[in-house]
């Protein structure tokens, strides 16, 4: 029991995946390693291409061939998850994680009702009677907020708002009360307002049935106020992860300091915000040693040169040799 | 300082009616949204004032009034003479740079288009000379110009768009969303580079975006729109230092704060009205903790204050007084 406690329901592992492509193989993620323990929620920040819906992609089984996992492994709630077929997979999928995407309209069959698709998915998982599942459904549609759930149980996805699309998308996450959820861009779709009602559900949920979640987005905002740590990801590699307030205050790495120098700030009005010059490498061309050296103030010859691992440093791992302590 | 732009009453009504033959059979009436109803505002010359609000509030719509995309139902736009004694020359730059910029076409030819429309350099190399220069100001290298907009990131195009709303000389620049399509770190760049323009060049900014954020970073005066409507517009330090009106207070409310992270907040559940049918009196009333009968038969007004601010909140307004009173009284 003690062991249950404190073992991560998500553990990753030198996760590398790879797409072969006519001119030669591409590393979409290179040794990525996080871990997420009961009840956390883990965000994972990035600019776009950084590979982090790629790890969810991955984490699901959902990568899209020729891409696969060439390396690593993954484990959920000490199962080793990576090397399942698709029929086993396609059962924790959904049963054990739940899944969250950017559009809400999307991810919904607009020729179903919201009702009929919760019943499917809930009927499909546990082992439910048709009057169970309508009551689950039901039971689900309330504790995400939805008003007047047995009216709105019976409606289509194109009768309600962005908003309350997204409540009913997390309800589908939560049918099966999975240990974790993936949510990829929850909020991006939706104005500041309506964001703020699905991060505090989200977190809410979280603290109600213990579900982990893994979210990933670009907004920085989202993750101050939502995760309990923070993985930045930079060019398919991990370069820092931490206790939420450690990584907004107090980062350790180069490229996170400059990703939150270039948010510009509510408290304070500057002239120019700080800005990281260039852009991230394709993955085809990532350079030698650390793949943020060319944009980096701080880089020195061994930046240049060697990869750097992800070492422990405060409560956190950075991946970069201003923390080794050595000489650059 | 003068004014750039005067904006009066403007408003504009979109026809979204059935079919015809639908209203005849349906006996449906004709339909029509207000999408942008009796706002004004003026714009001071070489200043920015930014319109921030929830998607579907109008704020693009008076983007499009203002450069003439859409027709005013009403009211006027009125530009102020600019340094060739004729009204300002516009520009916009929109928010999409994967949609703004024409796949087919190679960038040198996407800028030269005003200089070749407007007739603005005598002869090609004149204009290619041009182009070339504009790249250059927007942190481009004038070989950029023979490829095509696919060979380059959503930062890169965003750049692009500015030197194509450069090319055409203009004074004032309508900048309808420019940074929400990109990443934070490529934000930065393009704001850091559109303030230096603005300093370089004395340019005015309408800018037009829903990032709280952004718009602190960039603009001098601020106005908050909702269905429609402007409700609050002050100066940036008084509107997030003093935010008079609900709708203001509870938009700063819901902006995630990197500086406090797990912040908790109050979130009030409710969503933005359909602006085909908006409430009665107050339109933000459903949604107001302050609301009382009042909000809900009477639309509030307009009304100045004494920091230079103007706020349409019949609350408010009462709270003024009766504080007005009080001082009398002592």
């Amino acid at each position: 029991m003690s062991e249950s406690v404190t073992s991560p329901v998500l553990d990753v592992r030198g996760l590398c995946v790879e797409f072969p492509g006519r001119h030669g193989t591409v590393a979409a993620l290179s040794d990525v390693s996080l871990s997420i323990r009961p009840g956390e929620i883990l965000g994972v920040v990035g600019e776009s291409g950084a590979g982090k819906s790629m790890t969810g992609l991955a984490v699901q089984g959902l990568l899209e061939p020729p891409g696969r996992i060439s390396g690593g492994e993954v484990w959920l709630s000490g199962r080793r998850i990576d090397q399942l077929s698709d029929k086993d997979m396609q059962s924790v999928r959904g049963r054990q994680i739940g899944a969250i995407f950017q559009d809400p309209l999307t991810s919904l069959n607009p020729l179903f009702t919201v009702g009929a698709q919760l019943v499917e998915t809930i009927r499909l998982h546990l082992k439910l009677s048709k009057q169970g599942a309508k009551d689950r459904a039901i039971h689900l549609l309330k504790e995400v907020g939805i008003p007047a759930p047995e009216a709105r149980f019976d409606h289509y996805p194109h009768q309600f708002s962005g908003g309350m699309r997204q409540r009913v998308v997390i309800a589908l996450a939560l049918a099966a009360e999975p240990k974790l959820i993936i949510a990829d861009e929850p909020t991006t779709a939706l104005d500041v307002s309506i964001q703020a009602q699905i991060t505090s559900l989200l977190r809410r949920l979280c603290d109600d049935h213990g579900t982990s979640v893994m979210l990933v987005t670009h907004d920085m905002g989202v993750i101050a106020e939502t995760a309990d740590r923070v993985a930045v990801m930079y060019a398919g590699r991990l370069v820092e992860i931490g206790p939420v307030e450690e990584v907004l205050r107090n980062a350790r790495h180069p490229y996170t300091r400059g990703l939150m120098g270039s948010i510009p700030a509510l408290g304070r009005r500057v002239e120019r915000l700080n800005q990281i010059d260039g852009s991230m490498p394709r993955l085809n061309a990532i350079p030698r040693g650390c793949a943020f050296n060319p944009r980096c103030p701080e880089a020195g010859r061994r930046c240049r040169e060697d990869r750097p691992e992800p070492t422990p440093v405060g409560h956190g791992v950075s991946a970069c040799w201003l923390n080794a302590g050595g000489v650059l | 300082m003068s004014d750039a732009l005067t904006v009066n009453d403007l408003t504009c009504n979109f026809d979204v009616s059935a079919p015809w033959l639908n209203r005849v059979l349906e006996r449906k009436p004709r339909q029509f949204v207000r999408a942008v109803d009796d706002i004004s505002f003026t714009v001071p010359m070489g200043g920015c004032l930014s319109l921030v609000g929830e998607s579907g509030c109008g704020k693009s719509t008076v983007a499009r009034l203002v450069t003439g995309l859409y027709r005013a139902s009403e009211g006027e736009v009125r530009f102020a003479p600019g340094r060739s004694g004729e009204p300002l020359s516009a520009q916009m730059i929109f928010q999409d740079p994967f949609a703004s910029l024409n796949p087919r076409w190679r960038v040198k030819n996407i800028i030269a288009e005003p200089l070749r429309e407007l007739k603005l350099r005598n002869s090609d190399a004149e204009v290619m000379e041009r182009v070339g220069e504009l790249l250059r100001i927007v942190g481009l290298a004038p070989s950029d110009g023979s490829k095509f907009p696919h060979e380059f990131s959503g930062g890169q195009r965003q750049r692009i768009s500015i030197a194509r709303a450069l090319a055409g000389e203009p004074e004032f620049l309508v900048c309808d969303e420019p940074t929400s399509a990109l990443d934070v770190s490529v934000q930065a760049q393009i704001l850091n580079l559109m303030r230096k323009l603005q300093d370089e060049m004395g340019l005015t900014y309408l800018f037009i975006s829903h990032d709280m954020s952004v718009v602190r970073h960039m603009s001098d005066r601020i106005a908050v729109m909702y269905l429609g409507r402007i409700v609050e517009e002050a100066d940036t330090e008084t509107l997030f230092a003093n935010p008079r009106h609900p709708y203001t207070r509870l938009l700063l409310e819901t902006i995630p704060d990197i500086a406090e992270p797990k912040r908790q907040r109050s979130i009030t559940a409710s969503e933005v009205p359909s602006p085909l049918n908006p409430p009665s009196g107050c339109t933000f009333h459903p949604r107001c903790p302050l609301a009382d009968a009042r909000c809900k038969s009477e639309r509030p007004a307009m009304r100045s204050f004494a920091d230079g601010s103007r706020a349409a909140c019949h609350r408010v307004e009462e709270a003024v007084a009766a504080m007005t009173k009080s001082t009398q009284a002592a």
